[in-house]
């Protein structure tokens, strides 16, 4: 269990370093110029990791599909909105939220057998980016089948979920109860995510196909099962984040684009690793926010949109393999 | 001198009892007193299984059963061949119930060794692991017709074996159980009968000349000793101790059978020898034994994962390692050290030691042990500066291991320790150690001439070391008493000395000593290719292969300096201080057993390169800056040739030596 | 090892035609392996050794001829359905899971006898559980069958090659296949390997009764381990008989023996 205490150290580690060196350094900075108050800092830093949790949701289904064929899956953005989009239209039919919610599961596991039986399953043994090239198509396919299904309105999403503000420390500290059920659920997403790889057949099966396509159906695994399972798993990511995004900002087209926000959070986590992109997504999460808080004033504002990925830029230089990607070292 | 020993905490250790004074009686008494106290473990299929004293003496009275059913009487005697299986223990147990005698046997040996002794023994029945052993005895069988069966543990690979002398032990003890159901008392009437003075097990040694000696020693032999050496070291029943150096070792009986008999501790077989690294992890003995190379590999080991580490990683491991080299031995010892000095010493236990130890499966060790050959002073200070208690000791097979141990607080890199318990040691007028105690073996198997020679009558034994105590009481060995000379001052020249002090260097990794009889000491060296080699390579020194490498004057620095830290200690040493190294040179070529330069376990053969390579010795006594040879070599592909080189010969500085005593009391 | 009695006929090539474009790679091939023998495919590189494994398990598909697997016309068997009906396989390049342990690896060998359902998969519950340690058991008695303890826990991408081979060996069994197809298990080792490797396929055959078909170039190694043997060259069948007979006949000795490697 090293990778997990690794984890919690890196956790530990990044939010402390956060949590104190950026405050100290801005004190060193401009001492006047920022508005500057502990309980403040620590709101605004939560409130960020929370927020990454929601990138981290979106990673989780990328590092999925990557990790178990290679691939880089450009529709999981749409997947999202996909999701949300066939959960809304349920709703707004009538469906109650429950049946709804698992309505929508069924037709992401439906999806992910067409996509096996129409796209991949003709793309066997191919190059990698061909594989690439091909989710692009799903991807446009789905951000325009949802659409012409569901129509391109805003929706809002209402699942009922609290949305009250938590008081801590006689209100010095604020949280939002929704931002920590989003949390919640996303830990137990991963936790179960990562136990299923490591100690289920399936899992197993997961991890052999990613490897070698040839040996694992030589060992009896039918490579098409286990493509329609992981397509079904990030489709089921998709719908959890959809739920989560959609309750947020309401569902419309825009969801598809929080794909792009997922990009620096595997680049920093590493493409192959669940705990990666939790890590990642609440370090970009918390980073952007205290940097929009209290570097923002400075530099006038609108750092969330280039934050994340200078943070990545660093990691690309400095760690291209990410915090917990593997080192690809061959025996030679 | 010695601290005195605490008696009082020898609780859980069955005392020493006339109705405790063999092993049967030991077994039955804990499968008494402590029935679900887990006895044996051993790792298989993953798994570590475990067997309880009681369920120790059901194993043991089925296979005593079934032994007797196959003959097995008092006096007999019953090889063992295999790696540590908890089976193999239990037959010897099992063996000694009967009043037979155990003849444990190198599982490696070649079929021909194992004829010798099987033969020599007059072995009835053989005990083997596997299909391995029981080729080689098949082998044998013809050279050894008194032997009656031959009984396997592990039946891979027996299915197409049909002798009718080949069992197997499974059988073995479900006809034991058979024969238990009607004569439940048997087993017990027999157990009870031996006493102390009775034979309890024959090992043999392989002495470096002629051939294996059966040492006979008595149950009373190897359960004082064994109890002796508990009481030193307030061992109890809660020790874990691997058992996984071979069964035919006197240390092994000592360590993983007669202790854990006597003070009721557990005995872990590991999986495979390939996996006794990992299951030393898994188990984190608390008592244990390994010869010096062992504990220089794990250091080599961690030397080079921490090369792979991360830059911080490393800088922490390396600024708290030389923390522990400057108080952890002090703190070990007992001695005060300040008090920044010792909470650095616990934040590095923290952070590096203890994760390091925990590594190495050393994390639970109260008492570990070396011995059989120098050990390097480095190698020794590191484990005992990360508050490891490593200690030498110096035994032999003839005394049940212990006739010096080192009491805890004082250790020393140089000595072996004091007298062990009951054992009295003397230095003799020609500097060899004897010694007389309860562990003292009976005789040689049928070989009166050899015991003679080496018990007198009045029980003291020669070691065949020499030695001398020094002044803080403790006997430092030097070398073999035969190979002992004199420099032509009459001072003491002793070449084994010499070449593990060169030796202790990684750059060195063979050296022979000249000196007997001649006016001043010299050595050949051979350097170690891999050290050296990456020495040159750090300094961007290119060279072809060992000859030429060896040939190049910054390597002559290099050893220079070596051989001058050397004769810098010599100096020190009141008798040793005139054998200070003059001249060396390096070998042209390495050392090699297919050259017979060598033995096969890679102990020089002083008199065949005294021979060999006479031009070069005489070119080390005269004035000569270089000497040409020539010399016969064998190919690794079985051809033969010539290598010729100029070999350099080069002075070294020697030092004033301190106190130097007068020709007679060099003795 | 005294008179072998061979089983029935387990496997039955008929006829077997196999071509890529216009490359005909295997022309007109018929053999059978019997139940519990050790039957060696052999020829020069380049023979269609290779090409006849992979018929056997499914990756080609023979344009003519039938393969007959316990008494089933199996012409069109997928790969994993091969392996499903009892058919494991070696590769002469090694394809194991790199990023995974040995013991791992050998799980996945075991993949076809698990029966737990996804759902119960995914919350570990019921079949899963007990399935898992049942499995484990048995894959524990194949790494210690193969002797490889010591390197359980390692990632075999960092395993020597030997290991490498008899990990991939150990995954093989784990299906307690009927018919083992081994693709030159003894490529690149040295003596001592090859002796251990040649040791553990006598012993699987032996111990477990596994149908073992092996292609081999080391034709030392063949004849010793063989009860028949099938020499091709270029795609043709040049002969098909136990080892001693194979070994003197002329064709072969022109083709394969006669020609120095």
């Amino acid at each position: 269990m090293q990778r997990i205490e690794r984890t919690v150290l890196y956790t530990i580690g990044g939010s402390a370093i956060l949590m104190v060196l950026v405050p100290w350094l801005l004190g060193k900075v401009a001492p006047d110029q920022v508005f500057f108050e502990w309980p403040y800092f620590f709101e605004v830093a939560i409130g960020g990791l929370l927020s990454g949790v929601m990138y981290s949701l979106v990673a989780l289904g990328f590092v999925l599909i990557f990790k178990a064929s290679g691939v880089f899956n450009f529709a999981q953005g749409a997947m999202v909105l996909f999701a949300a989009l066939t959960l809304v239209g349920l709703i707004d039919l009538g469906v109650p939220a429950w049946a709804a919610i698992l309505l929508t599961l069924g037709v992401m596991v439906l999806l992910a057998i067409a996509i096996e039986r129409v796209v991949l399953s003709h793309l066997v043994n191919q190059e990698h980016i061909i594989l690439f090239m091909a989710t692009i198509g799903i991807a446009y396919f789905l951000d325009g089948f949802g659409q012409t299904l569901w129509g391109s309105d805003v929706r809002r999403l209402d699942l009922g979920l609290p949305n009250q503000p938590l008081k801590f420390f006689d209100g010095a500290l604020m949280v939002n109860e929704f931002d920590l059920i989003a949390a919640l659920i996303a830990g137990v997403l991963v936790v179960s995510l990562a136990l299923f790889f490591q100690y289920t057949r399936i899992g197993r099966a997961l991890r052999a196909v990613a490897d070698d396509h040839q040996a694992a159906m030589s060992v009896g695994i039918p490579l098409k099962h286990i493509w329609v399972i992981v397509w079904s798993v990030a489709g089921l990511v998709a719908l959890v984040a959809g739920i989560m995004w959609g309750s947020k900002l309401g569902v419309q087209f825009s969801l598809s684009l929080i794909a792009l926000k997922a990009l620096p959070v595997l680049i920093i986590g590493g493409f192959t690793s669940i705990p990666g992109a939790i890590i990642g997504g609440l370090i970009i999460g918390a980073g952007e926010n205290v940097a929009e808080v209290f570097i923002g004033p400075l530099l006038g504002g609108g750092i969330t949109d280039w934050f994340a990925y200078m943070l990545a830029l660093v990691f690309l230089v400095f760690r291209p393999q990410g915090l917990f990607g593997e080192k690809i070292i061959e025996r030679v | 001198m010695t601290k005195p020993i605490d008696k009082t905490a020898y609780q859980g250790v069955i005392a020493p009892d006339k109705s405790l004074d063999t092993f049967p009686k030991l077994l039955l008494e804990h499968a008494n007193r402590r029935p679900d106290k887990v006895a044996m473990r051993e790792k298989d299929l993953g798994i570590w299984q475990s067997w309880s004293w009681r369920q120790v003496r059901e194993e043991v009275t089925a296979l005593a059963d079934g032994l007797a059913q196959l003959g097995l009487q008092r006096g007999d005697k019953l090889a063992i061949i295999g790696d540590n299986r908890p089976r193999l223990y239990w037959s010897m147990v099992a063996a000694q119930c009967l009043g037979a005698i155990p003849v444990p046997l190198y599982q490696d040996a070649v079929a021909d060794e194992i004829a010798f002794v099987l033969d020599n023994a007059d072995v009835k029945i053989a005990i083997v692991e596997d299909q391995e052993q029981v080729d080689k005895i098949l082998e044998t069988k013809e050279q050894c017709p008194q032997i009656e069966y031959v009984l396997y543990d592990d039946p891979r690979g027996m299915q197409h074996y049909q002798f009718p002398f080949l069992k197997s032990l499974d059988d073995v003890q479900s006809s034991g159980q058979q024969y238990n159901q009607t004569h439940p008392d048997f087993f017990q009437t027999e157990a009870l009968k031996a006493t102390g003075a009775d034979t309890a097990i024959m090992l043999y040694t392989s002495g470096t000349t002629g051939k294996p000696k059966g040492v006979v020693l008595s149950h009373d032999n190897v359960i004082i000793t064994a109890r002796n050496g508990i009481i030193r070291e307030q061992l109890t029943q809660d020790e874990e101790v691997l058992a996984y150096l071979p069964m035919a070792w006197v240390g092994d009986n000592l360590f993983s059978y007669a202790q854990s008999y006597v003070a009721g501790f557990t005995v872990n077989c590991p999986e495979s020898g390939a996996t006794v690294l990992n299951d030393l992890r898994e188990i984190g003995p608390t008592y244990y034994f390994a010869p010096p190379r062992v504990y220089e590999n794990m250091l080599t080991q961690v030397m080079i994962r921490m090369e792979d580490a991360s830059k911080i990683k490393r800088k922490l491991f390396h600024y708290f390692l030389d923390h522990a080299k400057k108080v952890g031995t002090a703190i070990l010892n007992g001695e005060t050290v300040t008090s920044k000095e010792a909470w650095l010493y616990k934040l590095g236990s923290f952070l590096v030691y203890n994760p390091l130890k925990d590594v190495l499966g050393l994390g639970r060790i109260k008492l570990a042990y070396t011995a059989g050959e120098a050990i390097g002073p480095e190698i020794f200070d590191f484990y005992r500066s990360l508050g490891i208690n490593i200690k030498q000791l110096y035994g032999q097979t003839e005394a049940v291991v212990f006739i010096c141990v080192q009491p805890n607080g004082e250790v020393f890199a140089d000595t072996v320790g004091t007298p062990a318990i009951g054992v009295e040691v003397k230095i003799d007028d020609n500097g060899e150690v004897l010694y007389r105690g309860p562990g003292v073996f009976q005789e040689y198997y049928k070989n009166p001439e050899s015991t003679a020679k080496t018990k007198t009558p009045d029980g003291w034994v020669y070691t065949g070391d020499a030695g001398f105590f020094a002044e803080n009481g403790h006997l430092k060995i030097i070398d073999r008493a035969k190979d002992v000379g004199k420099l032509s001052d009459g001072t003491m020249f002793a070449p084994k000395y010499l070449e593990n002090k060169l030796k202790f260097f990684s750059y060195i990794k063979e050296a022979v000593a000249f000196g007997d009889k001649r006016d001043y000491s010299t050595a050949f060296i051979n350097i170690d290719l891999e050290a050296v080699g990456n020495w040159a390579e750090k300094r961007g020194l290119a060279y072809a292969g060992y000859q030429d490498l060896a040939a190049q004057p910054e390597v002559y620095a290099l050893i220079k300096e070596c051989v001058e830290k050397v004769n810098e200690d010599l100096a020190k040493d009141p008798r040793l201080g005139h054998s200070q190294i003059k001249r060396f040179l390096i070998l042209h070529k390495e050392l090699d057993a297919d050259d017979g330069e060598l033995t096969r376990t890679r102990k020089v053969r002083r008199n065949f390169v005294a021979e060999r390579y006479a031009t070069l010795i005489d070119a080390l006594y005269s004035e000569a800056k270089q000497c040409h040879i020539k010399t016969e070599v064998k190919f690794e592909d079985g051809r033969s040739g010539s290598l010729e080189a100029d070999v350099i010969l080069s002075d070294a500085n020697t030092f004033p030596a301190v106190n130097p005593l007068p020709p007679s009391q060099t003795a | 090892m005294g008179e072998r009695v061979l089983g029935d006929v387990i496997l039955d090539m008929k006829n077997i035609s196999l071509s890529f474009g216009v490359m005909k790679v295997l022309n007109n091939i018929s053999f059978n392996v019997r139940k519990g023998e050790i039957r060696s495919i052999i020829g020069p590189n380049g023979a269609g050794k290779s090409s006849m494994l992979n018929v056997i398990n499914g990756v080609y598909h023979p344009q003519e001829g039938s393969i007959t697997f316990k008494g089933q016309v199996r012409n069109k068997m997928k790969m994993h359905e091969a392996a499903a009906q009892g058919i494991a396989r070696t590769f002469q390049n090694i394809a194991l899971f790199k990023g995974m342990s040995t013991l791992d690896n050998i799980m996945t060998g075991r993949n076809l006898k698990m029966k737990a359902s996804l759902l119960e998969q995914a919350f570990y519950w019921g079949r899963a559980q007990k399935e898992e340690i049942a499995h484990r058991h048995k894959v524990e008695e194949i790494i210690d069958f193969l002797e490889i303890q010591a390197i359980r826990k390692v990632p075999v991408g960092r395993l020597p090659y030997g290991f490498q081979k008899r990990v991939e060996l150990g995954r093989a069994l784990a299906a307690e296949p009927e018919v083992l197809l081994l693709d030159e298990p003894m490529a690149g080792m040295n003596l001592e390997e090859k002796e251990d490797m040649s040791r553990f396929i006598l012993d699987i055959n032996d111990t477990f009764g596994t149908t073992i078909v092996l292609i081999e170039h080391d034709m030392g190694v063949v004849m010793d381990l063989s009860d028949r043997v099938v020499v091709l060259d270029y795609g043709r069948q040049l002969a098909d008989d136990v080892p001693d007979v194979v070994r003197n006949t002329q064709s072969v000795i022109d083709a394969y023996l006669g020609v120095s490697h």
